[in-house]
C-alpha cells in the first residue's frame, strides 16, 4: 500500500540526529512494548506480514509522529482486536471484561530462549526454477495495490540488473492477507541512482532491493 | 525524540504511552495470555546477551581468517551460526564487504528490518523517517551527520532490506592492526560500522 511507511526518497523529514551512546530503551514502557509484541506474536494467530501491514495501515499522521515502539503497540492493539483476543472496550478500560479467543500457544518465560534462538525462517521450497538469472536486466512492475507489498514506490517501473538469486521465500503480498505463503524466488536487483532518481542523482550511488519474482519483468 | 524544544510535549506523550501499554499488559495478563516472566526474559536477552558485540566478533574473525571471510561471503547464515549467533531476525543473513572502491550502507525504507542476531535491537534513528527516507536518495548527507565524509571517488551501495534477508556490513580493516588478536580487533568494530553509517575505529581510539 502507498502508506506512510513507504518512505524512500521522501523529503522534509528532518535530520537523522543519531544519539551518542543511545540506550536500548528510552522509557520503561518501551521494554514492555518489545516483550508484549513478541509474546503476542508467539500466539501464532497472525504472520509477520500481517503485523507489518497493521503497522503501515496506521493513519499517516499517526505513523509519522510515532516512535517505532508506539507503532508496534498501536498495531498490536489492531491485531489483538481483529483476532478477538481482546475487545476495544477492554483496551479502553484496561481490564478484562469477557473471555476472548484462545491462542494456540502462550509464551512462558522458560520458552523465551528457545523461541528467540529458533526465530522464524521464511524460506520455502518452490518447484519451478528461477525465471531470472544473475546479470539479467529486469524491470520492476508498476502497480499500486491498496494491500501489502514490499516493492517500494521509488523502485517501481525501474530497470535494474539481477545481482543475486537469493532463494525462495514466503510471498508477503499474499501472506499478509491470509492468502497463503505462496513462495516465490527472491532476487537482489541493483539500480543506478540515475535510473531511480533521475536528474541530479549521485553518479557514485547504486541502490538495491530484494524483489520477489512477480515484482519483475524482462527488460 | 530529538526535538529538544519540545520536551514537555514528549514527556506527556511518553506518559500517555506508559498508560496505554500498562492497560494492554493488564488486560493480557488478566486473561492469562502473557507471562510477565517471558517479557522480562525477552528484555534481558536484548539488554545483556544479543547486541553488536556479536557482530563485532564476526567482523574480527573475517578480518583474521580468510577462509571464514570467504564462507561469510558465500553463506553468511551458516558462517555466523558457527559462532553461535542466529535465530530471530538473523535467520537469513547476508554479509556485504566494504572495499577501497565501495562503501556499503544498509536501510529498511519500508519498516525496521535489522539483523538483530548480530547487532541487537536497532537504534531509534534507524527506525525513524529521516534515515529511512534519505538513505536511499542522499546517503552522503546522511553519512555526514554521522561525521563520515567519503571521497566523491568512493562508490556507495545502499541495500534496502525489502525482503527477509538481513545485512551486516563488514567494514574495512583499519591500517596498523596486523598484530592484534581477534578480541582487540572486535573492540574496533562499532555498531554503526556494521550498518554502514561509520567505519571501524583506528587503533588507539577511545571506545
Amino acid at each position: 500500500m502507498n502508506g506512510a511507511q513507504d518512505l524512500g526518497g521522501q523529503h522534509g523529514l528532518g535530520p537523522v540526529a543519531p544519539e551518542k551512546d543511545e540506550p536500548y530503551f528510552h522509557a520503561e514502557w518501551e521494554k514492555r512494548a518489545l516483550g508484549l509484541t513478541l509474546s503476542c506474536g508467539a500466539f501464532g494467530a497472525w504472520t509477520l506480514d500481517e503485523s507489518r501491514h497493521a503497522r503501515e495501515s496506521l493513519p499517516p499522521a499517526t505513523y509519522l509522529a510515532a516512535s517505532y515502539y508506539e507503532i508496534w503497540i498501536r498495531a498490536l492493539e489492531t491485531l489483538l482486536t481483529r483476532h478477538r483476543f481482546v475487545s476495544s472496550a477492554e483496551l479502553a478500560e484496561g481490564r478484562m471484561l469477557e473471555k476472548g479467543a484462545q491462542p494456540k500457544r502462550i509464551l512462558t518465560g522458560d520458552m523465551v530462549a528457545g523461541v528467540l534462538a529458533k526465530g522464524g525462517p521464511c524460506d520455502r521450497p518452490v518447484a519451478e526454477a528461477p525465471v531470472f538469472a544473475v546479470g539479467q536486466r529486469v524491470r520492476t512492475r508498476n502497480f499500486h495495490p491498496e494491500t501489502h507489498t514490499r516493492l517500494p514506490r521509488y523502485a517501481r517501473a525501474k530497470t535494474g540488473v539481477v545481482e543475486a538469486v537469493q532463494g525462495s521465500f514466503v510471498f508477503p503480498d499474499d501472506n499478509a492477507h491470509g492468502k497463503g505463503e505462496n513462495p516465490q524466488w527472491v532476487y537482489t536487483v541493483v539500480f543506478d541512482a540515475g535510473e531511480v532518481w533521475g536528474e541530479g542523482a549521485d553518479p557514485s550511488l547504486t541502490v538495491s532491493i530484494d524483489a520477489w519474482e512477480s515484482y519483475l519483468e524482462r527488460a | 525524540m530529538h526535538d529538544h524544544d519540545d520536551h514537555h510535549h514528549h514527556d506527556n506523550h511518553f506518559s500517555d504511552m506508559q498508560a496505554r501499554v500498562k492497560a494492554l499488559e493488564t488486560v493480557l495478563t488478566q486473561k492469562g495470555l502473557i507471562d510477565p516472566a517471558a517479557i522480562d526474559a525477552i528484555v534481558e536477552t536484548y539488554e545483556t546477551k544479543v547486541g553488536p558485540r556479536n557482530g563485532a566478533r564476526v567482523v574480527a574473525k573475517a578480518w583474521s581468517e580468510p577462509d571464514f571471510a570467504d564462507w561469510l561471503s558465500r553463506d553468511a547464515t551458516a558462517a555466523i551460526a558457527s559462532l553461535g549467533y542466529g535465530g530471530r531476525q538473523g535467520e537469513h543473513m547476508r554479509a556485504v564487504f566494504n572495499t577501497a572502491a565501495t562503501h556499503n550502507l544498509v536501510v529498511c525504507t519500508l519498516c525496521s528490518c535489522y539483523p538483530w542476531a548480530v547487532l541487537g535491537l536497532p537504534p531509534v534513528w534507524y527506525k525513524a523517517p529521516p534515515y529511512r527516507s534519505r538513505a536511499v536518495i542522499d546517503p552522503r548527507s546522511v553519512l555526514e551527520e554521522f561525521g563520515l565524509t567519503l571521497p566523491q571517488t568512493k562508490k556507495i551501495r545502499v541495500w534496502d532490506s525489502t525482503a527477509e534477508l538481513r545485512y551486516i556490513v563488514i567494514p574495512e580493516r583499519p591500517e596498523g592492526t596486523e598484530g592484534l588478536d581477534q578480541e582487540a580487533l572486535a573492540d574496533l568494530v562499532t555498531r554503526d560500522s556494521m550498518i554502514g553509517t561509520g567505519l571501524a575505529k583506528p587503533v588507539g581510539a577511545g571506545r
